[in-house]
């Protein structure tokens, strides 16, 4: 038995004219009048009429909404509607929550009982079914949603209800797999997956050959066949993505791999020379890594890349990386408060129409780059606004590597008191005996494979249970309980997320303080019947987080998650018997040892081999004349101009924490850093800011990594960061990561992680690396082509400042006030932004080259170095000015060189600048393009800062030894005036504001 | 003097408990958080409270509208305690998703809907102050920020006009410092009559969608480096408090 309420607005309905403003630009040929919308409530369950009526009249609120339990709601002329709903399985936060409306009246539903969402687009215009069923594409995406087009006279007939309930017919049992094959079949079951009975394959376990035979001989040994629990366990735990095998093992000459070697071997450099002053608390074991706040608290951060599901699902695959990422936060020690969210995303120019498909025969196509931007946006807000955590910095960088398949980072800054009731917060160990508790939601078929798919590249064969749709809610619930009621009391050991691999994942490390596990799987409560074991252990559904429990704790702790309206399920237990033990139905369908679950995977020896590049610079004939026009391109192109569309739709103020915010001045210029007051009572603040530069990886990672770093230092210490109590994160993004020449580069990008990092003396506390960001799949013209996303490292700075009140934004604040170039310029154009601009109009003028990235790419070679030992100098000097409080105001230039940097503080001020910019590079100083080289060389270390005039000598004094120089002032009148070698620029800050605005305008 | 007793609401999905515990505090009261469930097995416990606050959020995801599910709930479970607790001589305050709850569980009147620009908004607004509810005594004019995508208030012409009569439209956004430094209009959402809070029960009952517990420091303010600037060169001292703080300050006062 099933029913439809149907509900919509009475009056004028925003999001209907936001759903006709997006048709008409997309489609600005079809004569479009109006749209519509009604949402619809299918509700599978029989319910009393009353039941029914009270239930339509909660979800209509009289003054704006009329409801109807009959036929659909319908505006009186229409030519063609449109539904669409969820496929089966796909999570419907929307249909739960009507769910519980129903069940808070009294009415508990019944297993199997469930309601469903959909939305009816009704629209009104002269247009053909055809194009009707291209407008129904852009809402859509078939890979969780279905979509009907139906026209107004079959409409009127009724429309059929749809019920996207699961039904699986799968047989529930756990099967033994016979290893005793050929290799030719070993292969195949390590790269396709298991056979099903009727010849399919379940999806890949990412085991190479070496392993599938260590994974043989291991069973030939103990005279038995392993069950496909046992394999699909043993592929997602010694997946890539959660041993991180290529950091792990040996490269050419490092035999303990470069993440021992560089990444942590940075921090215990770090830490040893810091000695007492070190503050480094919990780095690199834990969910997140931590370092002191203050005598009481620390912080901690986490960020996380979620690429292969973002592309496929861009809104599913960002909501569910934020939420999971908060995961990492409630997962740290004994539970850590989220209290900053950031993001990043690395895209394709949403411009461009260049389309892909997946499959040769080209009836499955990528989502276009600007799809894939609005669904990646859209999924952190929700996914962040709707949890009640601020998300106070980010940013949009665009390259055409970025194309089919995007990088979408997600990090979350937490808050955790160092001790409670005389246990320190950070330190946490499940105990033989501690109950294994589930907490959150249940369990589906979605994300079943998510690690081992990610561990691979993205094909035509990417399976779409991968995608997962977030529940922040449910999330935000548990979230309360535990930071608020749990932790406080002391209920659990140890707690960990559920993220990739599932609770083969979660049990299976916090197993490894216990030493074993038993886990019965018929007690892990289901979304829908009918899943096999293998399926249960693995599954990735969001929203859950496991806990060891002590038995006499377990009461008390069900108890606060019922009054929190949250499930909690003891599934097992963890034991100290050396072994992982899953059962289903009383019999045993998993018996590893821990040894072997852990550490039987076979290192692999990776070889790198040498590679260097060099590219052309744009000839003088390709050069602009105009610099005045170049320097307004630069400033709207998307990765540099304003991103306020996205500032501005994520709550930066919510937990009353904003210092400083992702808009400054009155111009409302992006910043690169963040300052937030976690502590109501304590004015000290803890600073966030970001560096990235993945074009310097055209031309060489190890300057890549090294601005990266740079960049991220220099954007806190600009805002007020203390340089002594700064940690770093790293997020390695890489692609084609087995072909020897990038592993070559991945070294050379470890190698300057370290340099810089112990330069700076900043310790990596945490970090992840994806390193399959590549995809394969056809032209439009069915060409094969290979996409690698450009080697990528996001540095996400974390650090303290002692006295928010002291912080700096980036804006010019008062006309007069001295503007100082802080660091030196050198002729450093390679791969900037500049030349990449330059590229482009080469080649739109020349089909030739193709799209994408090309040996013929005019970026040159002189790609931007990092002197530490310079920059170290200016930036502690910059460190004491700001702690006198000399500095109006500082920006770091970063990309685009200094002519954005001075444009950006400028447009934040509205106040003009008059500036001179002769005589910069001091090594070179009369080249021909010197002129290009003060405007758009991107060198490192550099910091423009503006001060009030009566400050000057005593500022001048503090910067003594520091390579700085005053180059102008800031005016009233609003005119950019810059006196370049061998040009002069004018151009009012309006044009200039304007440009900036562009990229991203109608968003 | 005793310190006033303030009980806010908490659970599914609501989010701005923790600070609006803060500024409650900060103003002189004793604030608990209260999660909704709690209420409902012991609503015995809203006799101990003056003031009662419905914070911010996301309940229930803003699933099926805004404030819905939550405001159904309240009404459903504690709708005759809540009578009972305001037939006494208490506060009650909803902010921005407790508005859109409040609304929805008849407690305030009109609706909030989708913002014109069908997105949610961060930013900060300037309101004008119209009313005489102890909430807003001695305030004429405050710059908050704003965080939704269901602002836009309706109500009909005759709840408008009864609004109007009763001085119960008590907050407008105006074009004031905020909007000025930042050249943003004054109106963020659409909202009739440019209403950004409304009042019930004698200005004892209000209802708003800007957050004034986010503005409750002056390194809260959006453009307070630039301030500070200026008050540097005056030789002037960066002040401490946030305009949003009055607010709760003179809810403390008013049980004075």
């Amino acid at each position: 038995m099933t029913h439809r309420i149907t509900v919509r607005a009475k009056g004028r309905d925003a999001r209907a004219e936001q759903y006709l403003r997006t048709l008409k630009n997309r489609f600005p040929k079809v004569k479009l009048r109006d749209v519509a919308v009604t949402e619809s409530y299918t509700i599978d369950a029989k319910l009393l009429s009353k039941e029914l009526e009270t239930l339509s009249e909660k979800l209509a609120n009289p003054i704006i909404e009329e409801h109807s339990t009959g036929a659909v709601l319908a505006p009186k002329s229409f030519s063609a509607a449109i539904e669409i709903g969820f496929l089966p399985g796909v999570t419907d936060n929307v249909g739960h929550t009507v769910q519980e409306m129903i069940e808070d009246a009294g009415r508990e539903l019944k297993e199997g009982e469930a309601v469903y969402t959909s939305r009816f687009l009704f629209l009104d215009g002269s247009l053909s079914e055809a194009e009707a069923s291209e407008m129904a594409k852009e809402f859509y995406n078939p890979l969780i949603q279905r979509a009907s087009v139906i026209s107004a006279p079959q409409f009127k007939k009724g429309v059929p209800v749809v019920v996207p309930k699961v039904t699986l017919h799968e047989r529930i049992a756990a099967d033994e797999v016979n290893l005793e094959v050929t290799d030719e079949e070993l292969q195949r079951i390590g790269k396709q997956g298991i056979e099903n009975p009727d010849g399919t394959r379940r999806g890949p376990l990412a085991l190479s050959l070496r392993a599938m035979h260590i994974i043989r001989d291991h069973f030939r040994a103990l005279g038995r066949k392993p069950t496909d629990v046992e394999l699909e366990a043993l592929g997602q735990t010694w997946s890539e993505h959660c041993k991180h095998t290529i950091f792990a093992d040996p490269l050419d000459e490092i035999d303990e791999g470069i993440f021992k070697r560089f990444i942590r071997g940075a921090t215990q450099h770090i830490r040893a020379k810091k000695g007492n002053k070190d503050f480094c608390v919990s780095v690199f074991t834990d969910n997140s890594g931590g370092i002191a706040f203050d005598d009481e608290y620390l912080v901690t951060h986490k960020v996380e890349t979620h690429n292969s599901p973002s592309a496929l699902d861009p809104f599913g695959g960002s909501i569910t990386a934020i939420v999971g990422v908060n995961r990492d936060c409630l997962g740290f020690g004994l539970g850590a408060k989220p209290i900053a969210n950031v993001y990043g995303f690395c895209v394709g120019d949403p411009k461009d129409m260049t389309v892909y498909f997946r499959d040769a025969d080209k009836t499955r196509q990528v989502l276009p780059a600007r799809r894939i931007l609005e669904g990646v946006v859209a999924g952190i807000n929700a996914g962040g606004n709707q949890s009640g955590i601020p998300t106070p910095l980010g940013f949009v960088a665009t390259d055409p590597s970025f194309d089919a398949k995007p990088l979408v980072f997600a990090g979350t800054v937490g808050l955790i008191p160092r001790k409670l009731r005389g246990k320190k917060m950070h330190e946490k160990k499940a105990r033989p005996g501690d109950y294994v508790v589930m907490v959150g939601g249940s369990v589906g078929l979605d994300g079943v494979h998510g690690a081992t798919f990610s561990s691979e590249g993205l094909s035509k064969d990417s399976p779409a249970t991968a995608v997962q749709i977030g529940d922040p809610i449910t999330q935000k619930k548990f979230s309360d309980a535990i930071v608020r009621e749990v932790r406080e009391k002391g209920l659990f050991n140890s707690i960990t997320d559920n993220g990739a691999g599932g609770l083969s994942s979660s049990v299976g490390e916090m197993a490894k303080d216990s030493g074993g596990f038993v886990v019965d799987l018929e007690k892990v409560p289901l979304k829908y019947p009918g899943l096999s074991p293998w399926q249960i252990w693995i599954s990735e559904s969001q929203e859950r987080m496991t806990l060891a429990v002590p038995k006499s704790k377990w009461n008390a702790l069900k108890k606060i998650f019922d009054r929190h309206g949250v499930a909690s399920w003891c599934i097992g237990e963890f034991t100290k018997s050396g072994k992982a033990v899953v059962r289903w139905e009383g019999k045993n369908v998993m018996d590893l040892s821990m040894d072997f679950l852990h550490d039987g995977r076979p290192v692999e020896e990776q070889k790198s081999q040498t590679i260097s590049k060099g590219f052309p610079e744009p000839m003088p004939e390709e050069r602009p004349r105009d610099l005045a026009q170049a320097l307004m391109e630069m400033m709207s192109r998307p990765s540099i101009g304003s991103i306020s569309f996205i500032s501005q739709q994520y709550d930066h103020e919510v937990l009353a924490m904003a210092v400083t915010k992702p808009l400054q001045g009155r111009g409302r210029v992006n910043a690169d850093s963040g300052v937030i007051q976690p502590l109501p009572h304590s004015n000290r603040g803890v600073v966030l800011a970001h560096g990235y530069a993945p074009w310097y990886s055209n031309i060489d990672t190890y300057a890549m990594a090294a601005a990266s770093i740079d960049t991220a230092v220099r954007n806190a210490v600009a805002t007020g960061a203390s340089l002594g109590h700064l940690a770093i994160l790293d997020n390695f993004c890489w692609s084609d990561s087995y072909n020897p020449t990038r592993l070559y580069e991945l070294k050379r990008a470890a190698q300057a992680c370290y340099d810089v990092a112990v330069a700076y003396g900043t310790p990596f506390i945490s970090g992840k690396d994806s390193m399959f960001n590549d995809f394969r799949g056809f032209t439009e013209s069915g060409e094969p082509i290979h996409i690698a996303a450009l080697p990528t490292i996001l540095i996400s700075a974390i650090g303290v400042i002692p006295d928010v009140r002291k912080a700096v934004t980036l804006d010019l604040k008062q006309p007069g006030d001295l503007v100082y170039l802080i660091g030196e310029t050198h002729d450093e154009l390679g791969a900037s932004e500049y030349f990449t601009m330059l590229w482009e109009e080469i080649r739109k003028k020349d089909k030739k080259y193709g799209h994408g990235v090309s040996i013929y790419q005019t970026i040159g070679n002189t790609v931007p170095q990092v002197d530490a030992a310079r920059n170290l100098k200016a930036y502690r000097a910059l460190e004491k000015t700001i702690q006198k409080g000399f500095i109006a105001s500082a920006i770091s230039v970063g990309r685009g060189g200094l002519g954005v940097a001075l444009a950006k503080t400028a447009i934040a001020g509205k106040l003009g600048i008059t500036a001179d910019l002769r005589n910069l590079d001091l090594r070179n100083p009369n080249i021909e393009r010197s002129d290009e080289v003060a405007l758009f060389s991107e060198s490192q270390g550099r910091i423009l800062v503006s001060v009030n005039q009566k400050q000057k000598r005593a500022f001048e004094k503090t910067l003594r030894g520091v390579t700085s120089k005053l180059i102008g002032e800031a005016t009233k009148k609003e005119v950019f005036d810059l006196t370049l070698p061998q040009n002069r620029l004018n151009i009012p800050l309006k044009s200039l504001a304007t440009a900036y605005q562009k990229p991203f305008k109608n968003w | 003097m005793k310190k006033p007793n303030a009980l806010i609401f908490s659970g599914y999905g609501l989010n701005c408990e923790e600070e609006t515990k803060v500024a409650f505090e900060v103003a002189g009261a004793k604030a608990d958080i209260v999660h909704i469930n709690d209420l409902i097995s012991k609503p015995s416990i809203l006799k101990n409270y003056q003031i009662a606050a419905i914070p911010g959020g996301f309940a229930y995801g803003d699933d099926t509208g805004a404030g819905k599910a939550y405001g159904a709930k309240l009404k459903q479970h504690l709708g005759e305690e809540i009578e009972k607790f305001l037939e006494r001589d208490t506060l009650l305050i909803a902010i921005c998703n407790g508005f859109q709850v409040a609304t929805s569980a008849g407690i305030l009147p009109g609706a909030l809907i989708a913002n014109d620009n069908a997105r949610y908004t961060c930013r900060w607004v300037d309101l004008k102050v119209t009313s005489n509810s102890p909430w807003l005594r001695g305030i004429k004019q405050l710059s908050v920020p704003i965080a939704h995508g269901e602002g836009k208030y309706v109500a009909s012409k005759e709840t408008l006009n009864k609004l109007k009569k009763e001085k119960a439209l008590a907050l407008t956004y105006v074009k004031g410092d905020v909007s000025k430094h930042f050249d943003l209009p004054a109106n963020p959402n659409g909202s009739t009559l440019n209403i950004a809070g409304v009042t019930a029960r004698n200005g004892r009952v209000i209802g708003l969608m800007p957050h004034p517990e986010r503005a409750t420091r002056f390194t809260h303010l959006p453009h307070w480096t630039y301030l500070k600037e200026k008050l540097v060169r005056e030789w002037k001292k960066m002040p401490t408090d946030g305009p949003g703080i009055q607010i709760f300050k003179n809810a403390v006062q008013y049980f004075k």
